[in-house]
């Protein structure tokens, strides 16, 4: 009877300090990351180039995502208030829904599947085909070249992204609004202007930095740490998107509790 | 002069170097040959830094390689990847004039391209590679695109990691006797990682043999055959009968 009890919690301390080793090595990362960027040299021009690929390209998927959530969230929230007589509040809700969550959280989970994903696998092909090896040998650091310029970029570029799903997001549920729901355009667009606060912007400006940075340092942190092998590189990618997820729903958790907890 | 003395190193509980200690003068060409899985890629990427041993010392002229400024350092030294490890991003004159176009060997952007072209003729490529991407190319002008970007910067010492493995008979050859004629007109110190015997007899000066993570046999290429070491002699010769086992 004891033997079983005695691995099972071996076992469970095994994997206690599993988890600890892992958050130790991701602060360890994460504080070497932020170290380089008071350590010259930079590089400009894969920064310019992470900027390009994380924020350029990634507008038609976060335009898509907040439009169709938008118009989807008129409907639901129409619905819903008719059950007590409350339609006139769909522009409320909607501006502050898009504003204070569903905007960045979207933004962050759709960067997430396509900036942290293209990171991990980019990165974690370079390791397994001697690529970051060669960086080192031409005297480049892997982090300045590599994690720098991508964490720095996503940190920059995602506010001014959120901001897009914002504005696309409230802009799906005016249309939903006034085109099946009946809403007098003026009336939509002034209800939401009113309702809307300055700390409403602020959060979610806030929280899109934060999950940028989340989001690349995921893709990178999984990518240098990446095993041999096409299973390592997919194994890589896939952890990168997951604790990408995670974290930043953790982190919008936190953040709405420090911005908005009475 | 490179010197390696005494080099442990474990992956987990598989001890891959176990007291390996290699000399390799100034302007020599050293070829390591050894089964796969013995620790030669290991051995050199200890030199550079890229695997961190976990004991024994590693001097170049002197100097331990883990102290002094790690830029200098890695300045002098080239590498050609096995796999080439080309940057798939960057065309083809940009991963030859990678270190010329950044850092502390950072020259104007029309000089980097010019000496990158130069480099590509040196390995028998034409201009018109130069900006075509890496995975536009063959294995066998891949290898040659590596060793271009490993002598861009005319490093004093360059390391070539399995250079033949994957190329035809024809290629190998080709890659065999570029590396001897750069080696032999820059004057660089090289230390070869290879189990191809062509190769062997091409490139080096000096041959070391790494078994069971220690240097079993080193001497001049030419005493190679008579090395009356039974190690050596299955090696060389290809036998699956002999004192290294065939299935390890």
């Amino acid at each position: 009877m004891i033997a079983p009890v005695s691995s099972f919690l071996a076992s469970l301390g095994a994997a206690f300090l599993g988890v600890l080793a892992s958050v130790g090595r991701l602060g360890v990362f994460t504080g070497q990351t932020i170290s380089h960027l008071v350590r010259p040299p930079f590089y400009g021009r894969e920064f310019a180039h992470a900027l390009l690929q994380i924020g350029y390209f990634s507008l038609p998927v976060v335009g898509l995502t907040a439009l169709f959530t938008g118009g989807a969230l008129a409907l639901q929230i129409y619905a819903g208030s008719a059950r007590f007589s409350a339609e006139a509040v769909v522009p409320q809700i909607v501006a502050i829904g898009m504003v204070r969550e569903l905007g960045p959280v979207l933004v962050g989970l759709m960067i997430a599947a396509r900036v942290t994903s293209s990171i991990a696998a980019e990165i974690a092909t370079m390791k397994v085909t001697e690529q970051i090896d060669a960086l080192v040998t031409l005297s480049t650091h892997p982090m300045k070249y590599l994690t720098l310029p991508r964490v720095l970029a996503a940190t920059l570029v995602m506010p001014l992204l959120v901001g897009v799903g914002d504005i696309v997001g409230i802009y799906g549920g005016y249309l939903v609004g006034t085109g099946r729901l009946g809403f007098n355009a003026a009336a939509y667009l002034q209800n939401t202007a009113d309702f809307l606060e300055p700390l409403d912007v602020i959060s979610s400006l806030a929280k899109g930095a934060v999950f940028g940075f989340i989001a690349a340092l995921m893709g990178c942190y999984y990518g240098m740490n990446s095993e041999r092998g096409a299973m390592g590189v997919g194994r890589a990618t896939k952890s990168s998107v997951v604790a990408a997820a995670i974290l930043i729903l953790a982190a919008n958790f936190l953040l709405t509790e420090a911005f908005f907890s009475a | 002069m490179i010197t390696i003395e005494n080099l442990h190193k474990s992956f987990g509980s598989n001890a891959v170097l176990r007291g390996a200690s290699l000399h390799v003068p100034k302007g020599e060409s050293m070829v390591v040959i050894g089964g796969s899985g013995t620790g030669k890629s290991v051995l050199i990427k200890s030199v550079l830094g890229l695997v961190q041993p976990d004991s024994g010392t590693i001097t170049v002229d002197g100097k331990d390689v883990n102290k002094g400024d790690r830029d200098a350092f890695l300045a002098r030294f080239g590498m050609l990847f096995q796999g080439a490890a080309l940057f798939d991003s960057l065309p083809v004159w940009q991963n030859v004039a990678f270190r010329l176009l950044r850092g502390s060997l950072k020259k104007p952007k029309d000089e980097a391209r010019a000496i990158a072209i130069e480099k590509l003729r040196r390995v028998g490529l034409t201009e018109d590679v130069a900006d075509r991407l890496p995975a536009e190319l063959s294995g066998g002008m891949q290898k040659r695109v590596g060793l271009a970007r490993a002598i861009a910067a005319e490093p004093e010492i360059i390391f070539f990691d399995e250079p033949t493995t994957g190329l035809d008979p024809i290629m190998s050859g080709v890659i065999n006797d570029l590396i001897r004629e750069i080696v032999t007109e820059m004057g660089a110190t090289a230390i070869t990682i290879t189990h191809d015997m062509t190769s062997v007899r091409a490139i080096a000066d000096k041959v070391a043999m790494l078994h069971a993570g220690k240097i079993r046999w080193s001497g001049p290429v030419g005493d190679m055959d008579e090395s009356n070491d039974p190690y050596v002699d299955q090696f060389i010769h290809g036998r699956a009968e002999g004192p290294i086992e065939a299935v390890r």
